[in-house]
Order: C-alpha cells, then sequence, then structure tokens
C-alpha cells in the first residue's frame, strides 16, 4: 500500500452534532462560499467543512480565507493548496492535453499570485485528511482520494468493488471527496456510503448557474445525505472575474454552468453529459 | 540487464485489470505493432467468456477499479459484445479495436447496456494518420476508410471514442496532425472530439520498421530513486492472457513479464527489466485512460491510512 509521505491526518474524535455540512472545491468563488456557509447554517448545519481546493478558477482568492475564519469552517488540504501553499510550478491536477494545460496554468499562476504569503502559510499546513466518529460511524473527509489528494473518482469509472477497498482499506463508513468536482454518493456494503460531494467554485457542467454542496444529518437514527443546490451572485462573479482578465472561457462557464476547460480528464459519460 | 539487479516495482493495488481478448489476432499487419499481431499470429489465442468471468469475479473480491481490452482485435473475438455487457456489471469498461469490424447492431446492444449498468464503455480506436495517405502505410492499405467507418458508428451509437494514434510523424509535423484528426472527428459528428497519441514502443514489428531497444536501454535502481512509480503500469495493473497472467500490457512477449497462471500467483513485484520499461518511465500513464491517469507530475503526498 503506497502511503503518501506528507499524510497529515486530523482526528477530531466523536462529535455528536445532528447536521454538517461539506463544501467541495472552493476556486476563489467567496460569493458561493459565503451563500453556502449561511445557507447550512439555515438548513440546521452546526459544523462546517470543506474539502480543499480553496483557490483556482476564480477571481480575488484571498477573500476565501476571511469567510473560511468567521464560519469556522474546518479544512482539507487540496491539491491546489498543496500547489500554492509551497509554491509549486503547477497545480499537480496532472492534465496531459495542451489545451488544459494552458487554461490550468493561467488559474493557477494569477492564484498564487494573489494569495497572500500568511494565506499560503496557512494552506501549507492544513489536513490532508479529516476524521471523526460520529453517530457510531467512522467519518473521513479527503480531497482526491482516501489514498491520493490528486486522484480523479469519477462516478462512472470507479466500480463499487473499488470504493468498498478503498473503505475498507482507509477504515472509513463513510468517505466523502470533491476533487472531480462533480456530486454523486454510491451506497456501499454494511451501510458504508462512498460521497463525492461537489464543488462550490464552478458549476456540475449541467447548464445551470447554481452550484452544489452536500449537507448530512442524522433522521431518527439514520444518516440522510442531499445534495443542496445553491444559487449565488453569479453574474457578479462573472463581472469581477472579467475585471481581473481571467479567461472568458472561465466567465462562459459561471454564466452557462457548461465548462469549457479541463475535460479530456472527464470519462465518456460525464464528458457527454456537458456541452462541449 | 540482469533481472536481479533490474529495479523491482511492487503492485501497490490492482487498479486496472487487463485483458488479451483479442490474442495476437488482428485482421490488420501493422508495422508498427509491438506484438507482431496479424491473422495468422496465434501466438495467443482468444479469451472466452467464461475465462473472463473467472478473472472478474477474483479481481473484484481484490477491489479492482476497471477493465480493459485489447489484442489482436478484440471484436474478432466472437464472445466480445457478451463479455462487455458482463463485465459492465462489474465495473467500467475500455476496449481497444482498430474499429474496422464494428457493427451497428453489436453498439446499440452495448450502449444499452452501459446505460443500464451506470459504468463508463469507452472506445479507444487506433489511427496513426489523419489521412489515407499518411495512415495505410501503417495500418495497411485500404484501412483508412474502414477505421472512419467504425468512428461514424460508434458516434451514430452514442458513444465518444477515444481515437488513440501512436506518434509516427515528425515532431514539426504535430500540431497540424492533431489538427487533422481533430477535423476527423468533427467530420463524424463527434463533437466532443477525444484524442489519445502514444510514443512508438521499440517491440514486435515495429523492430523491423525502425529499431529496437539497444540492450543498455535499460532502467536502472538508481533512476527509480526518487520516481513516483505509480506513473508505471505494472505498479497498479496486470493483464490476463490465454496463457496465465503476465505484469504488463506491453510485455506479453517476454518471459520476464509472466507472472503466473492464475492473477493470485500475479500480484508479487515487477522486474523492470526491458527496454520498454524506459518508454513507460519517461512517458508515464502510457495505457491508461485520461480520466485514470495520473499525470506526469503526480503529487507525491495525498491522503493515507493512519
Amino acid at each position: 500500500m503506497t502511503k503518501g509521505a506528507a499524510t497529515r491526518s486530523l482526528n477530531l474524535g466523536k462529535i455528536n452534532d445532528c447536521c454538517i455540512a461539506l463544501f467541495g472545491g472552493i476556486y476563489s468563488n467567496y460569493l458561493a462560499l459565503e451563500k453556502a456557509c449561511n445557507d447550512a447554517k439555515g438548513r440546521g448545519a452546526t459544523k462546517l467543512f470543506c474539502l480543499g481546493d480553496m483557490g483556482a478558477f476564480g477571481p480575488h482568492p484571498d477573500r476565501v480565507f476571511p469567510l473560511l475564519k468567521q464560519h469556522q469552517v474546518i479544512c482539507v488540504q487540496g491539491n491546489y493548496d498543496d500547489s500554492v501553499g509551497n509554491g509549486r510550478e503547477d497545480c499537480q491536477c496532472g492534465y496531459l492535453d495542451e489545451r488544459d494545460n494552458r487554461f490550468a496554468q493561467i488559474s493557477y499562476d494569477y492564484t498564487l499570485s494573489h494569495t497572500s504569503a500568511e494565506n499560503r502559510t496557512w494552506l501549507k499546513e492544513l489536513p490532508t485528511e479529516i476524521r471523526f466518529l460520529w453517530n457510531g460511524k467512522r467519518v473521513l473527509l479527503c480531497h482526491g482520494s482516501p489514498r491520493r489528494t490528486n486522484e480523479f473518482l469519477w462516478e462512472s469509472t470507479s466500480s463499487t468493488a473499488f470504493l468498498e477497498y478503498l473503505a475498507q482499506e482507509y477504515q472509513a463508513d463513510i468517505a466523502a471527496c470533491t476533487h472531480t468536482g462533480l456530486h454523486w454518493e454510491r451506497k456501499l456494503t454494511g451501510g458504508k456510503r462512498f460521497i463525492n460531494v461537489g464543488a462550490l467554485g464552478r458549476p456540475a457542467n449541467d447548464g445551470q448557474t447554481c452550484v452544489w454542496y452536500a449537507l448530512l444529518s442524522i433522521q431518527s437514527g439514520d444518516l440522510k445525505l442531499e445534495f443542496v443546490p445553491l444559487a449565488y451572485e453569479h453574474e457578479q462573479l462573472a463581472c469581477e472575474m472579467e475585471a481581473e482578465r481571467l479567461p472568458a472561457e472561465f466567465i462562459e462557464t459561471v454564466r452557462t454552468g457548461w465548462w469549457t476547460s479541463c475535460l479530456e480528464v472527464l470519462p465518456g459519460r460525464e464528458r457527454k453529459q456537458g456541452k462541449f | 540487464m540482469d533481472k536481479a539487479t533490474a529495479p523491482r516495482v511492487p503492485l501497490s493495488h490492482l487498479d486496472e485489470l487487463w485483458f488479451q481478448v483479442g490474442g495476437t489476432r488482428c485482421n490488420l499487419t501493422c508495422s508498427h505493432c509491438f506484438i507482431s499481431c496479424s491473422p495468422h499470429n496465434k501466438s495467443f489465442d482468444f479469451l472466452s467468456l467464461a475465462t473472463v468471468e473467472r478473472y472478474l469475479q477474483e479481481a473484484s473480491k481484490l477491489g479492482v477499479r476497471e477493465f480493459y481490452f485489447t489484442g489482436g482485435e478484440p471484436f474478432l473475438n466472437v464472445e466480445m459484445v457478451a463479455i462487455l455487457k458482463r463485465t459492465l456489471e462489474f465495473g467500467p469498461a475500455t476496449v481497444l479495436t482498430n474499429g474496422t469490424v464494428l457493427r451497428k447492431e453489436w453498439l446499440e446492444e452495448l450502449a444499452e447496456a452501459e446505460k443500464r449498468s451506470g459504468y463508463s464503455l469507452e472506445f479507444r480506436i487506433s489511427i496513426d494518420g489523419p489521412t489515407a495517405e499518411t495512415n495505410d502505410p501503417i495500418r495497411g492499405e485500404g484501412s483508412f476508410p474502414r477505421i472512419v467507418e467504425g468512428l461514424r458508428l460508434l458516434v451514430d451509437a452514442g458513444f465518444l471514442p477515444i481515437l488513440t494514434a501512436t506518434r509516427v510523424w515528425k515532431d514539426e509535423e504535430h500540431n497540424a496532425t492533431v489538427e487533422q484528426f481533430l477535423e476527423l472527428l468533427l467530420s463524424v459528428g463527434c463533437r466532443q472530439p477525444r484524442i489519445k497519441i502514444l510514443p512508438t514502443l521499440q517491440l514486435g514489428a515495429e523492430e523491423t520498421r525502425t529499431q529496437g531497444y539497444s540492450p543498455s536501454t535499460r532502467l536502472s535502481v538508481e533512476e527509480l530513486e526518487g520516481f513516483d512509480t505509480r506513473q508505471l503500469v505494472c505498479e497498479h495493473s496486470r493483464i490476463v492472457t490465454d496463457r496465465g497472467v503476465y505484469v504488463c500490457p506491453l510485455l506479453i512477449e517476454s518471459r520476464s513479464a509472466y507472472h503466473g497462471a492464475t492473477l493470485s500467483d500475479a500480484l508479487g513485484d515487477a522486474v523492470l527489466s526491458e527496454g520498454a520499461c524506459t518508454t513507460c518511465y519517461q512517458y508515464g500513464a502510457l495505457c491508461a485512460n485520461p480520466s485514470s491517469a495520473l499525470g506526469q507530475k503526480g503529487i507525491t503526498g495525498g491522503g493515507a491510512a493512519s
């Protein structure tokens, strides 16, 4: 078993909340983050988590951090956070397609140069996974997969046998990740569940401008998962991205809900659901 | 290189199980084929549905993530449609085909099976030039229009084929060639074109077309130090053939790559003693689909079991 040399696990022990919110990649979308914090609290969430990738894609990365602190969001380190925190060369998404890499680099260079030294230090020190015991279940929050921060777990290319293996090997009854930015859930044996919480940073490539997060609550002793669509001031975000001279392709995604870049890594099934 | 001194790579986990489902039998005789497949090469035979089924069961117990099917030409195997339909009940499947023998009714049946399963069924269509003039010298006279027809059938059935080309053109021709491939896909109605470019492997027929690996082209233990071995196919894959299980889909003709009669016999370390290991080392993520590739610059940290 490959064990990451840089694994930092934050164990919260046992938590007693009735409802928690899991946010995926924020990608500098501070407007959606603020909306999501208030929306989740309004729905009864008493703990908020973010599964990593605070920056990328959107404008003004430093506007995310005060909100995370104000709302006491407990955060996992994503590959972007590792890159920005350590000043690495790229975002470590590992794209092979030239066009995807070009856009990824524009996004990364902008984010790196607009993140303060203080925030970079904070990102660098984030845990790579969070664990806690909740309602008798072992919960594991990670970014890509339990074994690798930048592993893509797509719904259509992750066999149930593989997800069962990950849950067993990494000792989780509930495992949650975000990296691909598309939300889905797989129910496993023995009441185990594998969840991709989606992303706050950009829409789900479905032609809608809303973004998604996951709300988990205990109802009559059972765990209930709800994927919450979240409308936010996407036109304001698009205008701010224009003012920052971010690529028109990114702004089109915010305004239309269709992904325009980083498409090569999508499996055929997920790709067909999008426009490009 | 002496096997005893060659670098070794443990299998971290069986992420991908490959099947040499078409054996070495192919209706084409490509001049760069790394296992010299042809209508007459019977050194590896077809895999039956029953054999595949047995390995699907065994691999699933090991937590396999996805399945790949190659040959030879997989669709010369009369059970291929049934094999893919059964596989989609276990997990995602990818088939590497030359596209020249596909039939509309097979693809419609498979499209239905994919829809039912929830997993992706990917088709990688091999082609080596965007025109008959550039493709046919490699893949054979008259193959180009048949490949294009295969692409069209796939698109019509609702699939998004991954056009897969070996880089047999000159560096200065690369951008124009990729552009022409994109146009080709658009011309058959594929509005979301996908392309995978592979390096040549100096094995099999390619040794005659250009040249083989020199005996000194081997990886050293030092070269593996600090290298992210997850880039290597053998770190997370095995391949089933009718003659047993091998460590690498590229090396089924190498004795050193044979790992045993069953999957459980084949989970030991890979020995990187072949010239082709240097190509895998150099390019990384060689055989996987882009959706499963870990990229050239994989992160070394990441969440692991506590």
